[in-house]
């Protein structure tokens, strides 16, 4: 079969990462999780810079690693492509260089080899840059730089480590877009670690959440970032996230507290997912339809673009964002008793696998 | 003037301070002041002179040659491959930065010597003889000078981005291409500065020679040498060819500022 496939198994001092890998040509799957998930070494399983210690890698048809047949495929001889987090040019040679520096270690004649790598720079629009040392480049050249120096050794598949983590802010809106139309035209799978869910969104069309060295979710980004399944992504897409048990429309949490879901149609374990936008805050014990209604403490207060993110502690606790001038109108401090209320509508309820 | 808020160090300090920099300085006013200026050209182009010039820096070159042909590859494997008994091999190459030369010179006759270890085969193989000849000299120079090659080399392996390299063999480059196109371009100025070391090591190599390689003008008499047996005879040329030797060492000080002397620029 195309396109990449894999069992990962790699232990590495102790931490031990056991993930399956599956990304057709042409898609993009995001490896998103927090620091020490195991992202890192996926990747350096996968570039063959770190053998695995069980399972199997296979890409189109060909076995790269696969400790029990004893099958190993040094980094050198794989068609993989790695973009690294911080680019690692090679700081003594020019930009044409760099990029024709795969092409000649495949055994490309000098002459050819400059040629490809010109043609490279010119599809990712820095063929004015050919000259210069890396040193000389800005963050969003020299990223460019880097995939252009990937594919030029025209890998069958491509991976990308935190590749806009040391953008500045400005420079990454425009290199992301810039991105996904290579990453697409590339045309064979793309692996690309981030921990930022903005990137995730805009890059991947498939995502694989990574915890503790395990898959805690796979799905589309809209999918995972409307129903996450871990602490990790609801914080990073800014949702409030409860585990529970749900028993005839009712989901008891499991920290304490009972919630209740418009059309809930699963038992047992579940989670409910809630936008801190639906979130009200009350002074006094809210009047009418809420069917949700609970009492709190404010332990936390942050401004967040032009809403205030209200941190209350409860059963359970919540993150609500509301305007600034209920925060003045409510006279919200730290510890300030609050009452809370969410539309049962607003719940988001899915099963907890 | 001292800036204000700054504080005189203290007497105590200034004093046994101020002694050690001139215990320091003082035998190179002497050899200065001591020195025949107005024929020193002439001193130095004297045939022995001369020829213990052209030895010194000939041996030395090709010391230093040697060191890297063997001792880059020394320091690669120190710093790259772990293999069993690894540490013993780093304890042994730094040894000779430490053994006095003379007993390097002494265990050099035991190995390479007509009757040594392997000097021996050596002689019968090949009828050749590495004692009192400049081969000799140079198998001298090399085992007293090529640690201070290997060590400033595999520092700078163990310091450098090993990253790079593993960015160059997902780009399909062997481990020999990586050496050669990444980590060695890497390192370049800790090649240059070892390479520098090694030389001015050899320049100045004394004990082993003369144990090893004895002492016969033109053949195995280096300038150090040549210092030592024009001081009885001939004090003014000792000291043109010691000069000669200052010199060398301060250029060296001079290529190296930068790293020994934290930058030349605020120093």
């Amino acid at each position: 079969m195309s396109g990449l496939s894999a069992h990962v198994v790699a232990e590495r001092g102790g931490f031990r990462l056991d993930v399956g890998v599956e990304a057709a040509p042409g898609q993009v799957l995001g490896i998103l999780g927090p620091n020490g998930a195991g992202k890192s070494t996926l990747l350096r399983v996968l570039s063959g810079l770190t053998p695995l210690s069980g399972g199997r890698l296979e890409l189109d048809g060909r076995v790269l690693d696969d400790p029990t047949a004893d099958v190993f495929v040094p980094p050198e001889r794989r068609p993989v492509g790695v973009v690294f987090q911080d680019y690692l040019l090679f700081p003594h040679l020019s930009v044409l260089e760099n990029v024709a520096f795969s092409p000649r270690a495949r055994g490309v004649p000098k002459q050819e080899a400059r040629r490809r790598a010109a043609e490279w720079l010119d599809r990712l629009g820095v063929a004015d840059l050919a000259g210069r040392r890396p040193t000389a480049l800005s963050g969003g050249q020299a990223q460019r730089v880097a995939l252009a120096r990937a594919l030029a050794g025209e890998p069958g598949v491509v991976l990308l480590d935190e590749p806009l983590a040391a953008l500045d802010a400005g420079t990454r809106l425009a290199v992301r877009t810039d991105l996904r139309r290579h990453l697409v035209g590339f045309g064979g799978p793309a692996l690309l670690v981030t921990h930022d869910p903005l990137e995730a969104l805009v890059l991947a069309d498939h995502l694989l959440v990574l915890d503790g060295g395990r898959a805690v979710q796979r799905g589309t980004p809209a999918e995972i970032a409307r129903r996450p399944a871990t602490e990790y992504v609801a914080r990073l897409v800014g949702l409030n996230l409860y585990r529970g048990t749900a028993r005839d429309g009712a989901i008891t949490v499991d920290g304490g507290g009972l919630l209740h879901a418009a059309d809930v149609h699963t038992s047992g374990p579940v989670f409910v997912a809630l936008r801190p936008a639906a979130v009200a805050l009350h002074a006094s014990r809210p009047e009418g339809s809420p069917r949700n209604v609970w009492e709190g403490r404010v332990t936390g207060l942050e401004l967040f673009g032009d809403r205030v993110r209200v941190q209350v502690a409860g059963a359970p606790p919540v993150l609500a964002d509301v305007t600034p001038g209920a925060v003045a109108e409510l006279g919200l401090a730290a510890d300030h008793p609050v009452w809370v209320s969410a539309k049962a509508s607003e719940l988001e309820v899915y099963p907890a696998s | 003037m001292r800036p204000r808020g700054e504080r005189r160090p203290p007497w105590l300090l200034v004093v046994p301070g101020a002694i050690g920099a001139l215990f320091l300085a003082l035998p190179l006013a002497g050899l200065l002041s001591a020195a025949p200026w107005g024929h020193l050209g002439e001193l130095l182009a004297r045939p022995a002179s001369l020829a213990a010039l052209r030895l010194s820096l000939v041996t030395a070159t090709a010391a230093t040659a040697f060191s890297f042909v063997v001792g880059v590859p020394l320091a690669w494997l120190l710093a790259r491959a772990p293999f069993r008994g690894r540490g013993l091999v780093r304890a042994l190459v730094t040894l000779p930065l430490v053994l006095p030369p003379v007993v390097g010179g002494v265990a050099l006759l035991l190995a390479f010597g007509r009757r040594g270890l392997v000097g021996q085969y050596l002689f019968e193989w090949t009828g050749l003889s590495l004692p009192f000849t400049t081969a000799g000299v140079i198998v001298a120079e090399t085992f007293v000078a090529m640690p201070f090659l290997v060590v400033t080399v595999e520092g700078a392996l163990r310091s450098m981005d090993r990253r790079l390299e593993d960015a160059a063999a997902t780009l399909g480059a062997s481990r020999l291409l990586v050496l050669r196109r990444v980590t060695l371009p890497a390192i370049a100025p800790s090649l240059v500065a070892g390479a520098v070391l090694t030389w001015a090591r050899a320049l100045g190599e004394f004990g082993a020679t003369i144990t090893f390689a004895g002492n016969f003008p033109g053949r195995t008499q280096t300038m150090p040498l040549a210092v030592y047996v024009a001081l009885e005879t001939d004090l003014d040329g000792a000291i043109a060819l010691s000069l000669v030797l200052l010199v060398v060492s301060v250029t060296v000080l001079v290529l190296l500022r930068d790293r020994w002397l934290g930058g030349g620029a605020t120093a």
